[in-house]
């Protein structure tokens, strides 16, 4: 019965954000906009490269990465 | 068995990135073998929501591999791989979902994978969520490369859980960790290499045997990142991974990476990369007689090995302001020279006269080179 | 712990069924906030110049996708009811001015571009999104704000400022 408050809390902030003021705000990310802060600048040559390391060790998985960027809409 | 390439791979989730075609040479070359791949792909926006991409790559087998010198096994020689992705972008949300099939001769793996982006706490936080199922089929081609005879082993299903958070820390640094859980059931092995133990009938002194795989797998990895705006202009990237399995091995991975533009022309790229594993429990150079465990493997990635990498990249935009339809357009080359180092398995290739005792060859190491080349077309 | 969780769920529900609504928020309704920035060429502008005018203060930025495609629309909206009493003021937000004269020597505009590096003006007018437009009715109140842009946004900010002359 206590946790469904918990997850529509959830839910919720997944959806809307919450309303928590951003401490970059938008108008500052030039630099994270930047290409060169970029996590994957050219996904399939990076996926290439994982290929080849799966291909020889014995690792995999968690490679890559998202967000950033100029942040509009 | 192939890793689902598109995983974690998504962009922000505020616009979906610009249409962009690539074509791409790739080559590598080392411990005997060359592999040539060439690929195309192509993503657009089919409406402001909606974007489409597809991508097509081919590999190609020479050379032997230390397995061929040692084993007179056959080597594969093409393989072909297709994929398809949409995605749709509603909000803050970006939904994703690719189809890849790859196919060789000896080896045919689909993949389906469905990924979700989200945007949150004013654009600074992005999480991704995202499933994979891959079917494969394993065979061994007992005849030639010319004269092919492909004997039908087993089926794998792989299936993978990763998650994402990627958080904008300063105006100058964003960082971000992942987790990924992969477990897989069937067939597992490699088909064409065999484990040896201590035979003293056999002038060699080893006999080989199959090598006999556990049915089931699974692995949990986490990778901690952070990029970082260096005030003149430059980005450096700091990567650690630690992975771990049900099959004992250990993997530890550290890069780091430095990025340098100049102007909107040129991008330069230097990585350093250190890898470091021990063996899997049921892996080993030499058994000491056969059928000694229930399990027991002699595949080079399940030893006990590190490896170095030194990479540079350079991409250069030939259009760096467009021209007609294009807004832009980049060639690119990458070069890493990789050192593979091995604790526990041995270079046994076979000369026709016995050189050392079973167990006392020197440990294998090998040097590889990769080489890259794309051009990119953005409109 | 369930009383201070259900206000927090309330609380939150409520930030996102605002939130969630339309791009178009008639918020943070009052007297627009004045400011003097200066042109690309070093001339003084600002909002005071356009009294008795509906005013369109566009908030902009050379690395932002979505506001270079909005630009030549602007432009074009600009054009057209400028004879009316209109005038579209394009805030860049970059950093650097460099940047700015290259592109906008390459894709030149109409309207007036006043450069905001510090800035202070996107912080006056609370901007949380880029791009952000800023439309401001004859009396020089804030009537309404449009975050972001999609293609077809422009009808919407035709609408408004159609609205808005007429009154």
């Amino acid at each position: 019965m206590r946790l469904w408050p918990i997850l529509l809390l959830g839910l919720v902030v997944l959806s809307s954000g919450c309303s928590i003021q951003p401490w970059v705000k938008p108008y500052e990310r030039d630099r994270l906009a930047d290409p060169i802060m970029a996590w994957d600048r050219d996904a399939i040559s990076n996926a290439y490269l994982d290929h080849i390391r799966e291909s020889r060790e014995g690792s995999r998985g968690a490679t890559g990465g998202a967000g950033g960027g100029c942040g509009c809409n | 068995m192939i890793a689902a390439l598109l995983l974690i791979r998504s962009t922000s989730a505020d616009v979906l990135p610009d249409n962009r075609a690539d074509v791409f040479y790739s080559k590598y070359s080392g411990g005997g073998m060359d592999i040539t791949g060439y690929s195309a792909t192509g993503r657009a926006k089919i409406t402001e929501n909606f974007a489409v991409e597809a991508n097509y790559f081919v590999d190609k087998v020479t050379g032997a591999s230390i397995d061929v010198l040692s084993q007179a096994s056959v080597i594969k020689d093409e393989r072909k791989q297709k994929s398809a992705t949409v995605e749709y972008l509603h909000d803050k949300t970006t939904y994703t979902a690719s189809y890849i099939s790859s196919v060789e001769r000896d080896y045919i793996s689909d993949t389906v994978s469905l990924g979700l982006s989200q945007d949150m706490f004013g654009d600074l936080t992005t999480v991704t969520l995202n499933f994979a199922e891959t079917h494969d089929k394993v065979g061994e081609n007992n005849g030639t490369a010319d004269d092919p005879n492909v004997a039908w082993l087993g089926h794998a299903i792989e299936r993978s859980y990763g998650a994402g958070v990627s958080q904008i820390i300063t105006k100058n640094f964003i960082a971000g960790v992942n987790v990924q859980i992969i477990t897989d059931a069937g067939y597992l092995a490699n088909p064409y290499r065999s484990i040896r133990y201590l035979d003293a009938s056999n002038p060699k002194g080893y006999s080989l045997a199959s090598q006999v795989y556990p049915d089931t797998h699974t692995s949990a990895a986490v990778q901690l990142q952070g990029k970082y705006y260096l005030p003149y202009r430059a980005a450096i990237t700091g990567i650690y991974r630690r992975y771990g399995d049900t099959w004992g091995v250990v993997g530890n991975t550290f890069e780091l990476d430095y990025t340098h533009p100049i102007r909107n022309i040129w991008i330069f790229e230097g990585r350093l990369r250190y890898y470091k594993q021990n063996a899997a429990t049921f892996y080993s150079d030499l058994f000491p007689f056969a059928d000694s465990q229930n399990f027991t493997a002699r595949d080079q990635n399940l030893a006990a090995q590190d490896n170095y990498t030194i990479g540079a990249k350079a991409t250069y935009a030939f259009l760096p302001d467009g021209w007609k339809f294009f807004k832009r357009g980049t060639a690119t080359v990458d070069f890493s020279r990789i050192h593979f180092n091995y604790l526990d398995f041995r270079n046994i290739k076979y000369y026709g006269v016995p050189q050392y005792q079973p167990g006392e060859e020197p440990l294998y190491n090998f040097s590889a080179n990769v080489f890259q080349l794309f051009i990119s077309m953005y409109f | 712990m369930f009383k201070s969780t259900s206000t927090l769920v309330k609380r939150c529900t409520m930030a996102a069924i605002v939130i969630a609504s339309s791009a178009f928020a008639a918020d943070a309704s009052g007297p627009a906030p004045s400011f003097q920035l200066t042109t690309l060429a070093g001339q003084p502008g600002g909002l005071s110049q356009y009294k008795g005018q509906v005013v369109m203060v566009n908030f902009w930025a050379t690395w932002c996708g979505p506001c270079q495609q909005e630009m030549p629309l602007l432009d074009q909206m600009y054009k057209k009811y400028k004879p009316a009493g209109f005038t579209l003021i394009g805030v860049n937000v970059d950093k650097e001015a460099p940047a700015v004269k290259d592109l906008l020597t390459r894709k030149p505009v109409s309207f007036p571009v006043l450069l905001d590096p510090a800035n202070s003006v996107s912080k006056a007018y609370h901007v949380d999104e880029m791009p952000s437009s800023v439309i401001i009715d004859r009396k020089g109140q804030i009537r309404y704000i449009h975050r972001g842009y999609k293609p077809g946004d422009e009808n919407d900010y035709q609408d408004r400022i159609r609205q808005l002359i007429r009154e």
